[in-house]
């Protein structure tokens, strides 16, 4: 009663009485918001210091091999002696075995999303789908040892005459342990696809086949593909399975019946050895380090614009 | 475009088909679908309880009530679109010229075929103009020249003039009302019988919603159509017959849905012979 009073009776030019004013300062919001950022800026200065870790002994590494014998160069032995740094074994040693990990894994991946999605009913897709995502957490050094003594025996017995080591198998098992990664995120874009394009399809008289093929995966073709390339990047960079399968002989040929040796298996068979550091055997790891680190960010950037260019935005 | 059930002979006698395939009914001359007891379960929840009536050919039937009175579930029941739901099921007997919809025998795909729907958010595919009103009719095998059936089919949707010069556009460029009537373009491409419409107009402004209803009074020369709104003014202005639907409140506070009456538009709007439907149509409830 008294402060309306003495409001009542205040002079009208006051300034008026600031009832939103903030009551005390937030130190603990600030020091949250803080340490978000620090979290995000340690990842990214973490990244960028291994990106120079990478290039630094790389670009020492090309100060004594010239770039176009380590890029285009047929040999790879650099601990013979003399020794030859020509990448290309290495090179379409990965390509070959992603390329059979992914003719695998993308019929695989992608129809097993489209019958999740799709056709499956909520239990079945209930019960499936945390299955499959369980593959992807079995240890990769399994995944080799079932390369090396399952699927190779397997493939002599079915009249495909390869090597103890080989490419083939290391591929088809790159392939399987692929499969969640693209199935999962392929799922994941197909379920996002609205329902009411679903209900569009049905109510012209398509069959669920129809609807599926000529609807939900266009609408969907994005999230397909990004998982596509996601998939082929973790089939480039997978190390187990290829280096206890598919041999460590560094070999420029497309024929998988023959032991292969890919970039991550020479990265981690010669890491693992006792190599002087600041040697030029040292520095080759990088070399190859740096160039696998090249074609994956490419294969990245072949994603995103693939993304941006077929997308069939819904919204 | 075989109507798979064509030679099952009507069951009950009921309106029996005396049209021949691909022609319509004399006009006004009998119902093309009767509904006979009809009620409805979500996964054992009653959602519809018994309702009968008769929609007749080539005129517009509006389905009006309060919100949860299960008028949008039966018009989905009229296509089967309600097949697409885990745990709906339908009881008693709808049959569509004569002929069971929910037999054994029948295709729930076949239906749809020749009764198309309108939904109440537009939903053109992302794809261009063409491909959408194209999509029915290249589904469907039919052998038409597919530039004249989107033609002919835009114009039908009075809106030819409009997109003629962008077909290679994609349709979510569109306003919304534009949107509509592609999807009402898309469904006549088709060429069914009926087109069922799921409040088509209740994401439209006023001049989108008039031209809608423009639309549908052209159509009803060569389509049976059954409209779910919420806007009796709507349904008072487009519609030859009028069924209110009210919300019962059942067991456990469960709400299902009952048709109160069914009648000619004008009798419903100016002379409803129950007293729920005079306080609905007044703006007394709802």
């Amino acid at each position: 009663m008294k402060q309306l009073t003495a409001m009542l009776s205040a002079p009208k030019t006051a300034a008026p009485p600031a009832v939103f004013a903030r009551q005390r300062p937030r130190y603990a919001e600030k020091l949250i918001e803080a340490s978000l950022l620090a979290a995000a800026l340690l990842t990214i200065l973490t990244t960028l210091g291994i990106v120079y870790a990478l290039f630094r002994e790389t670009i020492s590494f090309l100060g004594e091999v010239p770039l176009t014998d380590f890029l285009f160069g047929t040999e790879w032995h650099p601990l013979f002696n003399p020794p030859a740094y020509g990448v290309l074994p290495l090179v379409t040693g990965t390509l070959a075995v992603t390329g059979i990990a992914l003719i695998v894994a993308v019929p695989l991946g992608v129809g097993s999303a489209i019958y999740l999605s799709e056709y499956a009913s909520k239990r079945t897709r209930k019960t499936i789908k945390p299955i499959l995502e369980t593959l992807a957490g079995v240890p990769t050094v399994v995944f080799g040892f079932f390369a090396l003594t399952l699927v190779t025996p397997f493939l002599r017995d079915i009249g495909i005459n390869v090597d103890v080591f080989n490419g083939l198998s290391g591929g088809l098992v790159v392939g399987i342990l692929v499969v969640p990664t693209i199935a999962s995120i392929a799922e994941d874009a197909l379920s996002a696809v609205p329902s009411g394009l679903r209900e569009a399809s049905y109510g012209l008289g398509a069959t669920k086949y129809q609807t599926s093929t000529k609807v939900i995966v266009p609408a969907a073709l994005s999230g397909i593909v990004a998982g596509v390339v996601l998939g082929a990047s973790r089939a480039v960079g997978e190390t187990m399975v290829v280096l206890l399968a598919a041999g460590q002989r560094p070999n420029l040929t497309f024929d998988m019946r023959e032991p292969v040796e890919t970039m991550t298996a020479f990265i981690a068979a010669t890491g693992k050895g006792d190599i002087p550091t600041g040697s030029i055997d040292y520095k080759t790891i990088f070399a190859v380090g740096a160039l696998l680190f090249v074609m994956t960010f490419v294969l990245n950037m072949l994603s995103n614009f693939i993304v941006g260019r077929f997308r069939e935005e819904y919204e | 475009m075989a109507w798979k059930v064509k030679e099952e002979p009507a069951p009950g006698g009921a309106a029996p088909d005396v049209t021949p395939q691909g022609e319509h009914a004399p006009t006004g001359a009998q119902n093309i679908f009767e509904l006979q007891a009809v009620s409805v379960r979500y996964s054992g929840n009653l959602a519809v309880k018994e309702v009968g009536f008769g929609v007749p050919t080539n005129r517009i039937t509006a389905l009006i009530g309060a919100s949860g009175c299960g008028k949008s579930t039966l018009l989905r029941c009229l296509n089967r679109m309600n097949d697409l739901i885990p745990g709906a099921r339908v009881e008693g007997t709808i049959t569509y010229k004569g002929q069971d919809l929910y037999s054994p025998r029948v295709d729930p795909v076949q239906v749809r075929k020749r009764i198309g729907m309108v939904f109440q958010k537009p939903n053109p595919f992302p794809k261009s103009i063409f491909d959408n009103v194209a999509f029915g009719p290249r589904v469907l095998g039919m052998k038409e020249d597919i530039n004249l059936l989107v033609e002919n089919a835009l114009r039908r949707a009075s809106l030819w003039d409009e997109v003629k010069d962008r077909l290679k556009d994609s349709a979510l460029g569109m306003s919304g009302g534009q949107q509509q009537r592609l999807c009402i373009a898309r469904a006549i491409a088709t060429e069914p019988d009926v087109i069922l419409m799921d409040e088509p107009c209740s994401a439209l402004d006023p001049i989108s919603t008039a031209r809608i209803e423009d639309l549908m009074n052209e159509l009803k020369d060569r389509y049976t159509i059954v409209i779910v709104t919420h806007n009796m003014q709507q349904a008072a202005r487009v519609s030859d017959k009028t069924a209110y639907f009210s919300v019962e409140v059942g067991d456990n506070d469960r709400r299902y849905g009952r048709l109160i009456e069914y009648d000619d538009t004008e009798r419903i709007f100016t002379n409803p012979s129950d007293q729920r439907t005079e306080d609905y149509v007044t703006g007394k409830v709802g």
